[in-house]
């Protein structure tokens, strides 16, 4: 789960990391009163799920007064378009009001866990306020790297290793290292998949502040992060996502035409790939589990024929525990609750398959019948032709 | 022969008396698999079906002599059961949760290092030596005895498919392995290749991998520096749009790595036989393995 920058702010404050005096605002007057108490500059930042939100004009500097209504009033509500969210862009509800730093250098900053050598990898560097994914390609050299034993957590060498490496000035290396320390408990904490900051900055007091933060939370960990739950901005979801995610589905939608209902993550990925090689485009993944219920596939049924784009549907089940028979039967129970406006393909293997087709055949619903994958996909070929 | 399981395995159940770990313990046994004992705390002296229940892995493991242990204990206390295990003394522990924090998963790999247990999983389907042993939730009846041929995939549903076609083309396994689609996981590919290697009756590998992480890449270098026998290769999750997670917890391509096209790529380049679309797996499979079966 994401949270915005704000938010991230609020949590680097609660762990002791030092952060710009700022408040988050949701309307214009909001926003002029919150800079009422800071001095200028002040910065106006756009508050969206993602990156690249300075060169898309969702970051301005105010250094008078009266610029401060007016960035307020140019940011809030505008469509912004970055390399992140895709060219419909994202529109702007809250902002992040915040005192301008005197910057002397910028540093990247980050926490992730490491899949290979299960640690948790510190990185940082002395190229900050770069894409790291470039400075990682171009100058691997430049980017020094900490793995910390979850189990003995963060050492006094690590801190040394990264304070001399970003060549840290004496007179910040004490709050350097509360500020890694801190991070790192955060991390641990809040159950983070990532915490970035880019970029952290040393200001020309040789003060160490987080002038960015981002910061994204494993959503297998929510059941003990009920605060973090709190930070879910619904508005930054899309609209069929949400309401998989209200029916317990696991639904991401994409931008093709033929929309699929598969049992199993994986097997749903490869069915995807089935589709585009079939000369189609996947309009969603969407995985009904294992145990699938005849409700949960009414429901996703329900949901997929809500996308415009959808030209026809391929249902693929695996049938294992889960009986073709009685899947058979939740899937005629759901195209007649639904109402099956497109061609909809249905390829079932596994236990009690026999009885599963003659239940779709019998059920006197226009269910095409697919007798294996090749089948399948020329049938979705033919739709959409 | 087979690898880590087979008809000498003695398994324990963790939350055997929960909905999920009660039906599965039933679908093994009726499988074969010699269930000997089940734990669950506070529920000790309990049994089900006439499995014996106890409080604790390490009473369990005293009174029945387990080797192995499947874990159905939902997320929240996962990490905690796969420990308890290890530390009495299960020499296999095969974990179905799926949704275990990372942090949780970390430490638990930690934990586990230097000791003399394996982990599979978590968020996997299981092991299963076909007419011998399952320890899962994967449909027995899909599996052919005898072998040839080892799998091992991240995935479930996507492992039953691949063993149906080869079934259907007359291939037998000699044992199939799901190691999870989460991305901190116990039994790795190659761990699972080198197992392979070295049995005597298994002549070829079929290996499913999906977007995500480096483990397909780091194992398709390892083929072609260590193993003689054929390996076909699939990966799913070509068409996956960056950024997002499919699903699997460790099914995301992050910062333009662990792309399914990285991936095949690296299997094609380490003499793999690859498949790229699912429903051939089976014939690719069979023209791969011609030689040898």
């Amino acid at each position: 789960m994401k949270v915005h920058e704000y938010q991230a702010k609020e949590l680097f404050t609660q762990y002791g990391i030092p952060v710009p005096a700022g408040k988050a605002a949701f309307t214009v007057e909001e926003a002029v009163e919150a800079a009422q108490d800071l001095n200028l500059p002040v910065v106006v930042k756009a508050q969206i799920h993602a990156g690249g939100r300075g060169k898309g004009g969702g970051v301005k500097l105010a250094y008078q007064k009266k610029e401060i209504e007016q960035y307020t009033r140019q940011i809030l509500g505008m469509n912004l378009v970055t390399h992140q969210t895709g060219p419909e862009g994202k529109k702007v509800g809250r902002l992040l009001i915040e005192q301008g730093i005197n910057i002397d250098r910028e540093l990247y900053f980050s926490i992730v866990p490491d899949r290979a050598s299960a640690s948790v990898v510190i990185m940082a560097s002395t190229e900050g306020g770069m894409d790291i994914e470039e400075v990682a390609a171009k100058t691997p050299e430049k980017i020094i790297k900490c793995f910390v034993n979850p189990l003995l957590g963060i050492q006094k060498y690590h801190l040394r290793e990264l304070a001399f490496g970003l060549k840290i000035p004496n007179k910040a290396m004490k709050s350097f290292g509360s500020m890694v320390e801190g991070l790192y408990t955060l991390f641990m904490k809040k159950d983070c998949s990532l915490v970035e900051i880019n970029p952290l900055v040393i200001t020309a007091e040789e003060e160490i502040v987080a002038a960015d933060a981002k910061l994204d939370v494993d959503s297998n960990a929510l059941f003990r992060q009920k605060d973090i739950i709190a930070y879910r901005d619904t508005s930054e979801e899309d609209p069929l996502e949400l309401k998989a995610s209200e029916y317990d589905l696991n639904y991401i939608n994409l931008d093709g035409n033929i929309g699929n209902i598969v049992n199993g993550a994986g097997l749903a990925m490869a069915t995807m790939d089935i589709i585009q090689a079939a000369g189609a485009k996947p309009a969603n993944f969407l995985d009904v589990g294992g145990g699938a219920t005849s409700e949960q596939v009414e429901k996703a049924l329900s949901l997929i024929l809500e996308d415009e784009n959808v030209k026809g549907v391929l249902i693929n089940i695996f049938g294992g525990i889960l009986r073709c028979d009685v899947f058979a039967k939740g899937i005629v129970q759901a195209a007649k609750q639904a109402g099956i406006t497109v061609p909809v393909v249905v390829r079932m293997e596994g236990t009690n398959v026999e009885e599963g087709r003659r239940i779709l055949d019998e059920s006197g619903l226009s269910l095409q019948t697919a007798e294996d994958l090749a089948d399948a996909a020329q049938k979705i070929a033919a739709i959409v032709a | 022969m087979s690898i880590l399981v087979n008809s000498g395995t003695r398994l324990l159940v963790q939350g055997i008396t929960g909905k999920e770990g009660m039906f599965h313990t039933g679908q093994c046994r009726e499988y074969g698999t010699n269930v000997v004992a089940g734990v669950t705390p506070g529920k000790g002296g309990q049994n089900v079906d006439g499995i014996p229940v106890y409080n604790t892995v390490k009473e369990a493991v005293i009174e029945s002599t387990a080797n192995a242990s499947m874990i159905f204990v939902p997320p929240a206390f996962a990490a905690d059961a796969i420990m308890e295990a290890a530390d009495g003394g299960v020499e296999l522990i095969v974990c179905i949760t799926e949704g275990i924090p990372v942090v949780d998963m970390l430490r638990v790999k930690n934990y586990l290092q230097g000791r003399p247990t394996r982990l599979i999983g978590p968020n996997c389907p299981g092991i299963i030596t076909p007419g011998e042993c399952k320890i899962g939730i994967m449909p027995g009846a899909i599996h052919k005895p005898g072998g040839p041929i080892g799998v091992v995939s991240r995935s479930g549903t996507l492992t039953y498919e691949v063993v149906h076609q080869l079934t259907c083309l007359g291939i037998g396994q000699t044992t199939c392995i799901g190691i999870g689609g989460d991305p901190v996981n116990g039994t790795n590919f190659i761990d699972v290749l080198a197992a392979f290697e070295a049995d005597s009756d298994t002549r070829g590998v079929v290996m499913v991998g999906e977007i995500g992480g480096s483990a397909e890449e780091e194992a398709a270098a390892y083929i072609k520096e260590k193993m003689s026998k054929p390996v076909v290769g699939f990966v799913a999750g070509l068409t996956a749009p960056p950024g997002r997670r499919m699903g699997h917890a460790g099914a995301i391509i992050s910062g333009g790595s662990g792309t399914g096209q990285a991936k095949v790529k690296a299997m094609q380049e380490n003499g793999l036989h690859v498949c790229e679309n699912l429903g051939q797996i089976g014939e690719v499979s069979a023209k791969a393995f011609v030689a040898v079966i």
